[in-house]
């Protein structure tokens, strides 16, 4: 693991709404080293998404700072890959031509690489099936597929495991660190669930709510690949845990939550 | 691959005896409307029975008017398709891409759209003649506003969730026209398509009973004029095969284009 490849600095994210503002993020402070894999964790409403999404160029209105590699964030684009909750595939597209989208797979280098993708998410035979076609699972690793393709510098993933039932889910975790581990790429998820953190993650930043604030940092310096139920992994998972119930606390006595 | 196959191909068996479900149908009405006619039920002049009109093709076909007809008409509905659907998805592009175009046209267009084919025919008519040159485009105007609308719906209809991919994934300008709001707004213009075919042929008919000099609504009017009811029989008979004919290649078009959309299927 190399030197700091985000650099997120006293990071504030308002938005204005008809009747007041909402302090969505607040002095948020996080770096991201060359080839970690970090899970940022809260309740709904704590801002996870808009930190990706600001992360990620789609959103350019707060202040603070964001750098990827040193340069400010300017907007989204082709090094910041993104993984949404939905798998937002072209439903007119099959699957090796959603993975390349506006790449022409006559190119022989894309073609390669498609190829290459597609037998790293598995999911040989399905070329020239189209989206419909697919499960749950199968197009969000389409979705992986296609965000890899280009070599972002960091992985941005929005809750994308969250619309599946638990054995595909837990299928996906493992497919997703291979991948994590085979392309060494740096890798941001947001989840709400403190099992998937935990599992994926070398650090599992914790969010509370209103407004959105780091809580806590937990590293996680359990060996990959990593066994749910051994004493050391729930160990973690129970710091974790606590750390999250406060977080639910605080949001329920400050009846903010509902 | 082998199971999309086998799952396509448990749907196909039913082809055939959907085709017999939707001939039940005409099939009966012409049998009833033979017999009444056949018992002098129903009067001969008004109501041909479809043996009369069959040998009234027959000998129109034999004559060679009907061939000669047929191709004036065809040709005169082809090119005010071909017109006023053409600019109808060009200015439908165009103003579903621009804000601005839209701001520009848009008023004006819906303007035009509420007066009807018909009020415009004597102008057209005062304008361009008799002759060809105000038929197509009287077509030209029913064509127009189908596509017109359906481009500019499908446009504005296209999901910004995928707009966000697209941004993501780098697209550029010229590459989430053509890689992404046109095949999202396909099914749209597709319809518009096939709506705009239908109202070209609603266009002819107008313009050919009114004034005209050949064509299959010529044929009909002329027919009228001596109360030879076969052959306004037989004029509607093929503006109806015509119509199914085309439609049905359009659709064989959408079915190959829309492919990939996931629909109910009844």
């Amino acid at each position: 693991m190399g030197s700091a490849l985000l650099e997120i600095t006293n990071l504030d994210k308002r938005f204005e709404t008809a009747k007041d503002t909402v302090q969505a993020l607040r002095g948020i402070d996080l770096q991201v080293r060359e080839g970690e894999f970090v899970t940022v964790i809260g309740p709904s409403g704590c801002g996870k998404s808009t930190l990706l999404r600001i992360i990620a160029g789609l959103d350019t209105d707060y202040s603070g700072t964001v750098r990827l590699g040193g340069a400010e964030i300017k907007g989204p684009g082709i090094d910041k890959g993104f993984v949404f909750q939905e798998h937002r595939l072209f439903p007119w597209l099959t699957v090796e031509k959603n993975i390349a989208s506006d790449l022409s797979l006559r190119d022989k280098e894309v073609r390669r690489k498609v190829d290459e993708l597609i037998e790293l998410v598995k999911l040989k035979g399905f070329e020239k099936a189209y989206p419909r076609e697919l499960s749950g699972g199968m197009a969000q690793r389409v979705s992986i597929a296609r965000a890899l393709l280009r070599n972002p510098k960091i992985l941005l993933l929005d809750e994308p495991f969250g619309a599946l039932d638990a054995f595909t889910r837990a299928h996906m975790q493992d497919a997703l660190l291979e991948i994590w581990r085979t392309n060494k790429t740096t890798m941001i998820l947001v989840t709400h669930d403190i099992d998937e953190a935990v599992f994926l993650a070398n650090r599992v930043v914790i969010l509370k709510p209103r407004p959105g604030e780091i809580r806590a940092v937990v590293n996680v310096d359990l060996p990959y690949p990593r066994k749910k139920a051994t004493s050391s992994f729930q160990e973690l998972r129970l710091n974790v845990l606590n750390q999250f119930e406060k977080v639910e606390e605080l949001a329920l006595t400050d009846g903010a939550g509902i | 691959m082998s199971q999309r196959t086998a799952a396509a191909a448990g749907r196909q068996p039913g082809k055939g005896s959907l085709a017999a479900l939707a001939a039940i149908l005409p099939v009966a009405a012409l049998l009833l409307w033979e017999a009444l006619g056949h018992y002098g039920m129903i009067s001969e002049l008004l109501f041909p029975t479809p043996s009369t009109i069959a040998r009234a093709f027959v000998s129109l076909a034999q004559s060679g008017d009907l061939w000669i007809h047929l191709r004036i008409s065809s040709v005169r509905a082809l090119s005010g398709y071909a017109l006023g659907g053409g600019l109808g998805l060009l200015l439908g592009l165009l103003v579903g891409l621009f804000p601005r175009t839209e701001k520009l046209l848009d008023p004006s267009i819906q303007m035009i759209r509420m007066i009807p084919s018909l009020a415009v025919v004597p102008l057209f008519i005062l304008w361009f003649g008799i002759g060809e040159q105000s038929k197509v485009l009287i077509i030209a105007k029913s064509a127009f506003f189908p596509l017109y609308i359906q481009t500019f719906l499908g446009i504005r209809n296209v999901d910004n969730k995928l707009f966000e991919v697209a941004k993501v994934l780098g697209f550029s300008r010229f590459k989430q026209i053509f890689r992404l709001v046109l095949p999202a707004a396909l099914p749209h213009v597709v319809l518009g398509a096939r709506l705009s075919f239908g109202l070209s042929w609603l266009g002819l008919v107008v313009a050919e009973l009114i004034a005209s000099s050949s064509g299959i609504g010529y044929m009909m009017s002329d027919a009228r004029q001596f109360a030879d009811t076969p052959v306004v029989f037989v004029g509607i008979f093929l503006f109806a095969a015509l119509g199914l004919l085309t439609d049905s290649l359009l659709r064989l078009l959408e079915w190959r284009l829309l492919r990939w959309k996931d629909s109910y299927k009844g």
